[in-house]
């Protein structure tokens, strides 16, 4: 029985093999169709998160497979007090596999210690968040027909933005992959990521405060938003929250086949009018995201 | 300074200068019956100064602890007086229930009765991280 709780988890065979399952889910939807059926997946989340839990249950069903779960921490007995190990080892007696998020940090791994089945960690805090970064390796596969050598800009919140990190951690292990780094100076990745990552995988980055100067050499733009609930301080979010926004203008200079991502929420950090643009690929990573969740959990169930 | 010279017992060398103490309080040393002596700012060659710990009683002693506050530090075992087995302990794979994580988002934060793990990441730079949240040990 194994778990999902880190992307660093995964050999980078694991996830080609991952993508690949995805990509055949894609064409042949039928033939998974009743793949997970009788099986149940729990999904328990402690803090809300629409996209991600839809995208699990959505998931599962389309597998053939059914859901239980909780969408809040009050509706469940966190709100009387109980530990996330005992959840865990209480759902295990009723179904088959676990995501859950939660906003403490280490949360599913507490699960993955004490569960029965396997856990996959759909977002603990501002730390992981493996399931989106294997969204966002499939949608870039998709979009440019490879995950090496290529330049990924990564724009906006690099601090506190957990599907950066995680992307850096991925995306460094395929050759010849470059990354430029757009944020202001507050926002900067943090050190542990700076050197257990870039620096000890000798990864080629420079790092930069203009989105308008980066532009021109990207072929991926990971925009990210600026979250509230990562801050400590109200007036630093006031401050900050604005600095980096997308809009038409800024893409005169991009490389025609730019593939731009965003892991959704947006707020205000990518105009609507670029929705239109055919280079904006974020609304197609989210359906991407519920392929590979197919993928992962046929893997994590192993089903064949 | 005199102090009594152990029959059987434990001597912990090379301690690093001011962490004699912390390192008694770890091993929980208070908890023992026999003679302990913490000498402090010993005169060390490689070093300048040195704490040192006697302890007149053979126990087991929890080496990973010690590897973690220094992998320098020895140990050497008397027995009738005589050091029969001279030991240097390895920096551990991984530290349990030693040192607290201090990442206020960290899951160990909420649910207290939780075992603060840590583990080695970085053998160089003797670096750890918790087990949960990855937050670096200070």
């Amino acid at each position: 029985m194994r778990s999902l709780l880190d992307i660093a988890d995964l050999t980078v065979e694991e996830i080609d093999e991952l993508i690949a399952k995805a990509q055949d889910i894609i064409e042949n939807p039928d033939k998974y169709a009743e793949k997970c059926r009788r099986r149940k997946l729990a999904t328990l989340f402690y803090e809300p998160s629409t996209r991600t839990r839809l995208s699990f249950e959505s998931a599962m069903l389309e597998l053939g497979g059914s859901v239980i779960g909780f969408s809040e921490a009050q509706s469940s007995s966190a709100s009387k007090g109980e530990s996330v190990a005992d959840t865990a080892r209480v759902v295990s007696c009723f179904a088959d596999i676990i995501a859950m998020r939660h906003p403490m940090e280490g949360a599913p791994r507490v699960a993955a210690m004490n569960a029965s089945i396997p856990v996959i960690n759909a977002g603990d805090g501002g730390h992981n968040h493996p399931t989106q970064t294997l969204t966002d390796l499939l949608t870039i596969k998709r979009e440019k027909g490879r995950l090496d050598h290529m330049t990924v800009g990564c724009c906006g919140d690099l601090k506190f933005g957990r599907t950066v990190h995680s992307l850096l951690g991925a995306m460094s292990r395929y050759e010849g992959v470059d990354f430029v780094l757009i944020s202001p100076e507050e926002l900067r990745v943090p050190e542990h990521v700076r050197t257990d990552i870039l620096n000890a995988g000798h990864v080629k980055y420079r790092e930069t405060e203009s989105l308008l100067e980066a532009m021109p050499e990207l072929d991926v733009l990971y925009m990210t938003r600026v979250q509230r609930e990562r801050f400590i301080s109200e007036a630093d979010y006031v401050r900050l929250k604005d600095t980096y926004i997308l809009t038409p203008d800024k893409l005169d200079t991009a490389k025609a086949d730019l593939s731009i991502l965003h892991p959704l929420p947006r707020v205000n950090e990518i105009s609507v009018a670029i929705d239109r643009d055919p280079r904006a690929c974020y609304f197609r990573q989210v359906l991407n995201g519920k392929y590979i969740r197919m993928a992962l959990i046929m893997k994590l169930l192993e089903v064949e | 300074m005199l102090i009594g010279t152990i029959v059987d017992g434990i001597v912990i060398d090379h301690i690093p200068a001011g962490r004699g103490m912390e390192l008694y309080r770890y091993l929980e040393l208070d908890k023992l019956d026999c003679e302990v002596a913490l000498i402090k700012n010993a005169a060390s060659c490689k070093r300048g100064k040195k704490d040192i710990l006697k302890i007149n009683e053979v126990i087991d002693l929890n080496f990973d602890l010690l590897g973690y506050i220094d992998p320098h530090i020895t140990v050497n075992i008397i027995r009738n007086g005589e050091r029969v087995e001279k030991r240097h302990p390895d920096l551990p794979d991984e530290i349990r229930g030693v040192i607290r994580c201090k990442n206020p988002r960290c899951i160990t934060s909420c649910e207290q009765e939780l075992e603060h793990i840590f583990k080695l990441t970085d053998r160089e730079h003797r670096v750890y991280r918790c087990a949960y949240c990855d937050t670096r040990a200070k």
